[in-house]
């Protein structure tokens, strides 16, 4: 029950609480769940989509307090050690990659630096790049959606013609493409902030036609039902039918589609890196560990497995909790 | 069906000027925006600017854009001859650009390296659809049983793991712990079963992705079928429980599958180019590559455009054999 608005008199307090009280019984009694409500109970029962939940609640703090955790561990990401490094073969010396009380995930070959302050930093960029270039489709999407959805006739064929098309482009080659000519300097960015400012407004445009493309389906089934129409016979505007009416009945599959598209992103970030075109060495990122790592893959092999297994862990967590989210939310969807 | 066929190339069409264009704004628009002086870029990064005006003659970047594309495709067909700064490069037809950098057409380092890409994606799109497709349809056939769970299990592993590090964990065990085989891609030209024991690991690594990823759709798909009206009235007249999956069940689970396999196929270049460049296959993804830490960007143009195309006509395929299975899609 919401708070009262204004302080009730001193004699009226009692009755009106008791009123107050008796209609939220009422209400409980014959009042729905709402959905949130309803997805919230049953994501509470999927144990494996929790535990993704969770995961992905850990990673986003780490990546968020980085700095905070490799200070108290005493590392720097991009500190070289060249005393653990075997001055014939370039490997760390020790088992395993240099695994130490020290160096609890080893040390890099060559130049020494430490593996677990460069995977803390690295999980900075996959979020900060999953998350916006996801946001970014997320709005796209979902404006042209609805659009094509709700006006139909031209609109609806251009914006379906655009969407096919960019589904069916080989889009990491113009990513790759995209990203090789854009300059070093750019609005006030500089190096990897270009890259990381680029990955995001160019992963995020591919992905919106998935997006897209439901929320359009799902605009189509819904613009010809009674409440639209019950708000059209009231005189609602279009623009007031498309954000009031038909807006809040797509939030679902959004969030669905949100949830499923950001590993997506994640493992394109990380491919970008791997290639050479995401973020510029120094900055330390999950891809461009993977690549350096390609070349020990014999002589260090502790060396690729560990951003391999973050990436590994980081999109899996993601899928699971996407998998138990859609479950939520969809009332048709059975394991 | 010829209606459709003649919808689906005009639509092809259309689709390949948009892509022209698109790649040429890429590669001449997006740079003055951004400010990048394109010339330097196609010399190097140390150009003396007596270099970057010759290249900005010979490539004629001062012209404007459209007077530029059209040059590039007159040189498709008639090849092109590029002149500034004292001296005259030939590049003979079908001319799809000159890099300066390497000093060599980009035609020829297409046609040499388009039938590994080609033979990659190939490959493992014949194991991906194989082995997804049956542990898909057996999963859902057999839900909840061992095989279900565990197929899904690896499944959602393979989803979840970037094709590079596979390949790694590929190359670690197969080639490198266990010694099976030598990772090295030899020309089919050279001898045939060097091409397949190069080839293999590459295959299975990005058919590996693409597997489960079809696994679970297949799945889904199946099972919401095997649910419709129409499963029941074909077991009810009496069918064979064979004849109802794979008569009734399948062609209806294969359509999803299709359009999938269309809009994948984009996808698939970029697998293949992350692919090539694990395993060090010499193909259009590692040229690009190459051409990048270089800065040549001729041939990422070349290569862009090159698999664009490619991917166009496949989806083609794709249409027809769409229309073949589903004979209402003739008729929409």
């Amino acid at each position: 029950m919401t708070a009262p608005l204004h302080e009730p008199t001193a004699e009226a307090a009692p009755s009106a609480a008791e009123e107050a009280a008796v209609a939220g019984a009422e209400a409980k009694a014959v009042q729905g769940r709402s959905l949130g409500r309803i997805a919230w109970e049953r994501l509470k029962r999927d144990k494996l989509a929790l535990t993704g939940g969770i995961v992905v609640l850990i990673l986003v703090a780490v990546a968020l307090l980085a700095p905070v955790i490799t200070g108290l561990l005493g590392q720097d990401p991009n500190e070289y050690h060249e005393d653990l490094i075997d001055p014939l073969f370039g490997t760390p010396v020790g088992s395993l990659g240099g695994i130490s009380g020290e160096h609890l995930l080893g040390v890099e070959p060559v130049n020494g630096r430490d593996i677990l302050a460069r995977i803390l930093y690295g999980a900075r960029i996959s979020l900060l790049v999953g998350f916006l270039s996801a946001v970014v489709a997320v709005i796209l999407g979902t404006v042209l959606g609805i659009l094509a959805g709700f006006f139909g006739g031209w609109v609806d064929s251009l914006i379906s013609r655009i969407m096919d098309g960019l589904l069916a482009f080989p889009q990491l080659l113009f990513i790759i493409a995209l990203v090789s000519v854009m300059p070093n300097d750019m609005l006030g960015l500089h190096g990897t902030g270009v890259r990381v400012f680029v990955m995001i407004l160019v992963i995020g445009f591919f992905g919106w036609p998935y997006i897209g493309r439901v929320v359009r389906g799902q605009t189509i089934s819904m613009r010809e039902r009674e409440y639209v129409e019950a708000a059209r016979s009231l005189g609602a505007g279009r623009f007031y039918i498309l954000f009031k009416e038909l807006l809040p009945n797509l939030v679902a599959p959004i969030i669905v589609y949100t949830t499923m598209m950001i590993p997506t992103n994640i493992l394109t970030e990380a491919a970008l890196s791997f290639l050479g075109v995401g973020v510029k060495p120094p900055t330390a990122s999950w891809g461009q560990m993977l690549s350096s790592a390609i070349e020990y893959y014999e002589s260090d092999p502790m060396y690729m497995v560990v951003p391999g297994v973050a990436i590994f862990i980081t999109v899996l967590a993601f899928n699971l909790f996407g998998d138990g989210v859609r479950d939520a939310l969809d009332p048709k969807a059975s394991r | 069906m010829l209606a459709y066929l003649i919808r689906r190339l005009f639509a092809a069409a259309v689709m390949l000027v948009v892509i022209i264009m698109v790649v040429f704004g890429i590669f001449f628009l997006v740079p003055k925006w951004a400010g990048v002086d394109i010339a330097s870029s196609f010399v190097g990064k140390q150009a003396d600017p007596a270099a970057v005006e010759a290249v900005r003659q010979k490539l004629g970047l001062s012209d404007p854009i459209y007077s530029q594309v059209w040059e590039f495709f007159k040189g498709i067909f008639t090849g092109r001859t590029y002149s500034g700064g004292g001296d005259v490069t030939h590049c003979s037809a079908p001319c799809f650009g000159y890099s300066f950098r390497s000093e060599q057409a980009i035609w020829p380092v297409l046609t040499d390296r388009f039938p590994v890409t080609l033979a990659l994606a190939l490959g493992a799109a014949l194991l991906w659809l194989l082995f997804g497709l049956a542990a898909g349809v057996l999963s859902a056939l057999k839900r909840g049983s061992f095989w279900d769970r565990g197929a899904m299990v690896v499944a959602l592993a393979g989803v979840s793991l970037p094709v590079y590090f596979t390949g790694m964990i590929a190359l670690a065990v197969f080639a490198f712990g266990l010694d099976w085989l030598d990772a090295q891609y030899v020309p089919l030209a050279d001898s045939f079963t060097g091409w397949l024991g190069g080839l293999i690991l590459p295959w299975i690594t990005l058919a590996f992705l693409y597997a489960a990823m079809y696994a679970r759709i297949t799945r889904a798909t199946m099972l919401e079928i095997l649910g419709e009206d129409y499963i029941r009235t074909a077991r009810a007249k009496g069918l064979r429980e064979p004849v109802v999956i794979r008569k009734h069940a399948m062609r209806s689970t294969l359509t999803p599958i299709l359009t999938m396999l269309g809009m994948d196929l984009g996808a698939l270049i970029g697998g293949a180019i992350l692919t090539e460049s694990t395993f060090n296959l010499p193909g259009l993804g590692q040229a690009v590559l190459n051409a990048i830490k270089t800065q040549d960007l001729p041939v990422i143009l070349g290569v862009t455009l090159i698999t664009s195309l490619a991917v166009l006509i496949a989806n083609l395929v794709v249409d027809v054999l769409y229309a073949v299975i589903d004979p209402r899609v003739r008729l929409a």
